[in-house]
């Protein structure tokens, strides 16, 4: 469940234990003690209520640290997407198109294939498009997702943690094949996707220029 | 609620037995009494109750393995859209405020009817028309909707099923629901006995008042919504489809704007029950009257505020996205506001089990569990991963199940016996309640995990590995469909063989026990004259300190 990979799942992954730790926490105060008083004030052994009207002090107690927890919370939540939303300087821009039920990704000299292929460890800059109805590209591995809405151009960006292939979805219900929307990104070390990249080209009739040429 | 007068003995019939100026089913359909009227949404949303629950459950079914189980794919996504579409405009938006709210809050407040009883008729009128759209949808030719409740652009323009009447059915019953918070809101400015102050009102009165504002302002946003998409349709404007200009995030956007607010109609009667219902059983004050009652309020206004956080991963502005989660977290702190104080109303209580007290005990624990994932889903960076995932699925299920829902069978085991006249038996009320919490959790949990896996919603088919997971959720459904089955054959058979209920069978203090079991026609034989708050259970303290 949490294997940890691209920049964003460990913390993700982290804020997500932090949240749950918390509510554990609370859950199991309150249900000890919702137990805890209905046996101890059972009508058998407390036959004569005390009625208690409020408390002021008490309302405002547990009106104020809830609320600082949710601060914490929303801090950690905005800090987190933040980073995703800031795409870095010279991340490989690839553009994915949706349509009924597939997607095609294209790089910057127009070769387009159905398999994502980045290179290991380098930022990838995706920009999203749909040709039909509403999708959402979702990789579950690394913690992210953007919808592909007609008329519109989103975008998202990650970096490989590992070599290795991950799964994408669509996860914007879409129709009849919804569910079959699959495809992967495969993470590959640099000479290998260059070798890929050249191939593509030539297969597809496209110029081939090296995309990490600058970064090397 | 200790009343000035001695507690009345009627006379009169009940209201089943007074000459009414129609006879039979007439005399039932055309009738202006809000109790009838009460009775007939109980009846009418019942049977769409179970429809969709069954729905859901064979939806589970098909879940139980991988790949085709023993629908295709088309249907199954007419299942979800239908359990939702039925689930969420049926049942639960009209469910506890038409119901009990109709049935009991006239008499709450010490009135004979509620402001507008015709009104109140055209109400349920609509209700049962929007229904059969709802029904016809589904076997006109074209097939029923597979859009999801949501009716997202531009799937909904594209599908060739049924989407129209669907979106019609909804129109008609948004009126159903705007008329009713209407006639809510003016009946309890209007209609309240001599006595009966605002902050003497019984907490489920509150939550009514502030449900009723959300369905006046928000319903009609809705109408407009689906009027826009007519005339998109009609004259060929583009409003939402990117085929004609439009913008199909508009299109989200006027939906959320309803159907957040919505989600607050659903819950905040559940809220009410449960503050209703815990001080009779612990037999002494709410903790944190004021508290309760203006956490309401605050729910209804934040709530109105917050519906773009349903949007996350449409390609919000950052501003966006910072706002609707910072709000998200605000209308956080009114619900835990509310669950302190019902924990703190058990303190120092003389507590009696009973089968409604056990729903609300249930409600708490799972109304947390919704909250507490609420939290983890307005978390801006985790919200990205589990957005249209089962954690999504889980979290509303266990708000608007193991909140309202459970909340909906309290009341409905808690006013029973006013209702009918009758009292159920025990023991089947107690297995129902045991089941239906084991089952309830054994199906929601694990989609918490399947959706922080990456199991997306609305899936047909899935991978392998999530299939242990699914498999227990499925077993769940069946464990809490058996609950429900016992409830409610128990509740249906004590109608004839059950035995004759008192008055007041829980020692409640507000109004409606104070009058017989059924109530007359007009309730009160003498409009009540109100002296205390509604949960003023000061008499046995006193006994205490008598006995020393």
């Amino acid at each position: 469940m949490f294997q940890g990979s691209s920049p964003f799942s460990d913390y993700v992954d982290a804020t997500f234990l932090t949240i749950v730790g918390v509510s554990l926490l609370v859950l199991l105060g309150l249900l000890i003690a919702m137990v805890y008083f209905v046996i101890r004030y059972s009508r058998k052994r407390n036959p004569h209520p005390t009625n208690i009207e409020g408390n002021v002090p008490l309302e405002i107690t547990w009106t104020v640290i809830p609320l600082a927890l949710f601060m914490g919370m929303f801090y950690l939540g905005w800090e987190g997407y933040r980073q995703m939303s800031t795409i870095p300087e010279g991340a490989i821009p690839v553009n994915a198109t949706a349509r009924m039920w597939q997607w095609t990704f294209e790089y910057p000299n127009g070769v387009t294939t159905d398999t994502l292929y980045v290179p290991y460890a380098a930022p990838v800059k995706i920009s999203i498009r749909s040709l039909d109805v509403n999708h959402s590209l979702y990789i579950p591995a690394f913690r992210i997702k953007k919808d592909a809405i007609p008329n519109r151009v989103n975008t998202m960006w990650f970096k490989t943690p590992r070599i290795a292939s991950y799964d994408v979805a669509c996860a914007e219900y879409c129709g009849l094949q919804h569910s079959y929307m699959y495809t992967k990104v495969v993470s590959m070390d640099s000479t290998a996707f260059e070798r890929w990249y050249q191939a593509a080209s030539a297969r597809q009739s496209k110029t081939y220029e090296p995309i990490l040429l600058s970064k090397n | 609620m200790a009343i000035a007068s001695a507690v009345p003995v009627s006379v009169e019939p009940d209201f089943y037995h007074t000459k009414t100026k129609y006879k039979g089913i007439l005399g039932w359909i055309f009738t202006t009494d809000h109790k009838r009227i009460g009775i007939l949404y109980l009846v009418t949303m019942l049977v769409f109750f179970f429809t969709a629950a069954t729905l859901g459950v064979l939806m589970r079914l098909e879940m139980l393995t991988p790949g085709r189980t023993f629908v295709d794919a088309q249907t199954y996504n007419t299942f979800f859209t239908l359990h939702g579409i039925m689930m969420i405009f049926l049942f639960i938006i009209p469910g506890l405020p038409a119901v009990f709210g109709n049935f009991l809050m006239p008499i709450m407040i010490g009135a004979k009817d509620v402001f507008f009883p015709r009104l109140n008729l055209l109400s349920w009128w609509l209700f049962l028309f929007g229904g059969i759209f709802a029904l016809v949808s589904v076997f006109l030719p074209g097939g029923a909707a597979d859009t999801g409740w949501t009716f997202y652009v531009p799937y909904s323009v594209r599908t060739s099923t049924n989407v129209i009447p669907a979106l019609s059915a909804a129109f008609i019953l948004g009126f159903s629901s705007i008329l009713t918070g209407l006639n809510f809101i003016t009946t309890i400015h209007r209609m309240r006995a001599p006595g009966m102050t605002w902050f003497r009102m019984p907490l489920f009165v509150w939550s009514l008042y502030s449900t009723a504002w959300i369905q006046v302002l928000a319903t009609p946003i809705i109408g407009i919504t689906l009027l826009l998409i007519a005339i998109e349709r009609w004259f060929g404007v583009g409003i939402f489809d990117p085929t004609l200009g439009g913008d199909p995030v508009l299109y989200q956007h006027l939906f959320w704007i309803y159907s957040h607010p919505a989600v607050y109609i659903m819950i905040l009667p559940g809220l009410g029950v449960v503050s209703e219902i815990l001080p009779v059983f612990a037999r002494r004050t709410i903790f944190g009257y004021k508290f309760i009652a203006f956490s309401s309020l605050a729910i209804a206004f934040v709530g109105s505020l917050v519906w773009a956080h349903h949007m996350f991963t449409v390609g919000m502005s950052n501003t966006g996205m910072f706002v609707f989660s910072f709000l998200t977290f605000l209308v956080s702190i009114p619900s835990a506001i509310k669950v302190f104080n019902w924990i703190a109303t058990l303190y120092k209580g003389s507590i009696e089990i009973s089968a409604p007290l056990l729903f609300i005990l249930s409600f708490i624990i799972q109304f947390c569990i919704g909250g507490f994932t609420g939290l983890i889903l307005g978390t801006l960076a985790i919200n990205i991963h589990v957005q249209d995932t089962y954690f999504v699925v889980g979290h509303f299920h266990y708000v608007m199940f193991g909140g309202t829902g459970f909340g909906l069978f309290a009341a409905l085991h808690y006013w029973y016996p006013k209702m009918f006249g009758k009292m159920y038996k025990q023991a089947p009320a107690y297995i129902s309640w045991f089941l239906a919490t084991v089952g309830f959790n054994l199906l929601y949990f694990p989609m918490f995990v399947l959706g922080y896996e990456g199991m997306p919603r609305r899936y047909y088919d899935y991978l392998p590995e999530f299939q242990t997971v699914h498999q227990i959720a499925t077993v769940g459904s069946w464990i809490l469909y058996a609950g429900i089955v016992v409830m409610f054959v128990n509740l249906v058979v004590s109608l004839w063989r059950g035995e004759k209920a008192t008055a007041n069978p829980w020692g409640g203090e507000t109004l409606e026990w104070k009058v017989p079991s059924p109530p007359p026609l007009e309730n009160f034989d003498e409009i009540p004259v109100v002296t205390t708050g509604p949960y003023d259970y000061s008499k046995y303290e006193k006994a205490a300190q008598e006995v020393k």
